[in-house]
């Protein structure tokens, strides 16, 4: 899931000091499962935001308002009549909500409620971890279902470093290791033998550096009429 | 309440002219009925508390705390079971732990955390009650009447 979680209050009045009504979204999918854009952490901050701004003497308005994905433009069809009334919409989904509220809705400003953090799971209640960075060329195979790139602070792939210590990390005492957890599970699936090989240096073109990415199925594309031959 | 005749409201409580409003959410299997034991004994507590049957602490949810607060409310009161006495095992470890969460929004919204806490009690501690729950009423008392109480509220979601 996309793990984000709630800005600070006062970064969220901030960005509301010039409205008097405005919107908060939530989102029904990855944030409300990581609580931070659920409805009830859409009632939370517009009690806290309207609570805020009455004590200020500047009393706001927040609308209380909910969709399935945020990431989706028939998700956001329905909220429509309701952005009408509003000054602004605050999301409370992940970064992806907030741009794809803002594209169906050009004329209100959409504002980020939340930080959008990493793409992780819950390791136990209230805790959650990074787990892919989203490189665009997933070598889970070669080790062991472990993540190098978003789990070793070097995204090294022929680890470990020389800071490796009884499986710590030596960037935080809290990390474990990734390839001390590689060499682990190599070792209890017997296949140690498959990482005495030296990996050659990753091609990252497929990761963020290379700007903007997409994804095209040409198969489920609206078929273009130029082209159709029935 | 079962018997409201016995609530009496403590002179202190109404000094002023302030008269504190302190929602309590009490659990079904200790505090409540601590309450009510206090009652059953004519033991005074004030008029202030006015008393929210929970099913356990556990079922307190922020957003219960923000609306009372947010309807004017000048204090809130979570009362549960003594620890290691939950009913449903760690209901009040919960609220304890949300009761932190509330302290911290409490301030970034611009109000006092200590107009919110939480006691554990049983059901036989009646007299206990009456003496923590007045106390908390002097404690919101001495904080001054909520800055939300009687204000007009804007509407949430207009029509
Ligand atoms: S190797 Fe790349 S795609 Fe695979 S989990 Fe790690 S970051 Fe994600
Ligand atoms: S100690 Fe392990 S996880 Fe940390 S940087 Fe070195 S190899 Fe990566």
């Amino acid at each position: 899931m996309i793990v984000a979680e709630k800005k600070p209050l006062e970064a969220v009045a901030r960005m509301l000091e010039n409205y008097d009504r405005v919107l908060a979204v939530g989102c029904g999918t990855c944030v409300t499962v990581c609580f931070s854009g659920s409805g009830k952490e859409v009632a939370a901050l517009a009690a806290s935001l309207r609570m805020k701004r009455r004590i200020e003497g500047t009393p706001l308005a927040v609308g209380e308002g909910m969709v399935q994905r945020q990431c989706e433009w028939e998700y956001l069809d329905p909220l429509a009549d309701q952005v009408k009334n509003y000054d602004a919409v605050l999301s409370l989904g992940c970064g992806v909500g907030v741009q794809t509220l803002a594209k169906r809705f050009p004329g209100t400003r959409v504002l980020p409620a939340l930080n959008t953090l990493f793409m992780g799971l819950p390791t136990e209640q209230g805790v959650w971890e990074e787990r892919c960075q989203g490189c665009g060329n997933c070598v889970l195979d070669k080790t062991g279902g472990i993540c190098p790139v978003s789990r070793c602070a070097k995204q090294l792939f022929n680890g470990p470093c020389g800071g490796s210590q009884n499986g710590v990390c030596e960037v935080d005492a809290t990390v474990p290791c990734a390839w001390h957890m590689i060499w682990e599970r190599a070792e209890a699936l017997g296949m140690t033998e498959a990482l005495m090989e030296i990996e050659p240096a990753k091609d990252w073109s497929t990761s963020r550096d290379g700007g903007l990415r997409r994804m095209v199925r040409e198969d489920l594309r609206a078929p273009r009429e130029e082209t159709k031959e029935g | 309440m079962t018997n409201p005749d016995t609530v009496i409201a403590s002179p202190a409580a109404t000094a002023g002219g302030f008269h504190p409003e302190v929602v309590a959410f009490c659990c079904r299997h200790c505090a409540y009925a601590a309450a009510d034991l206090a009652g059953g004994k004519r033991q005074p507590y004030p008029s202030a508390i006015k008393i929210v049957e929970l099913p356990c602490t556990g079922r307190i949810d922020i957003v219960n705390i923000l609306h009372a607060f947010e309807d004017g409310a000048d204090g809130v009161l979570i009362a549960g079971c003594l620890p290691g006495s939950c009913h449903y095992i760690r209901g009040n470890l919960y609220a304890r732990q949300r009761l932190d969460y509330i302290h911290g929004a409490l301030k970034e919204i611009g109000l006092e955390p200590a107009r919110a806490r939480m006691i554990n009690i049983s059901a036989a501690m009646g007299v206990q009650f009456a003496e923590l729950a007045s106390e908390h009423v002097e404690t919101v008392r001495a904080l001054g009447p909520s800055p939300l109480r009687g204000q007009a509220q804007e509407e949430g979601n207009p029509a």
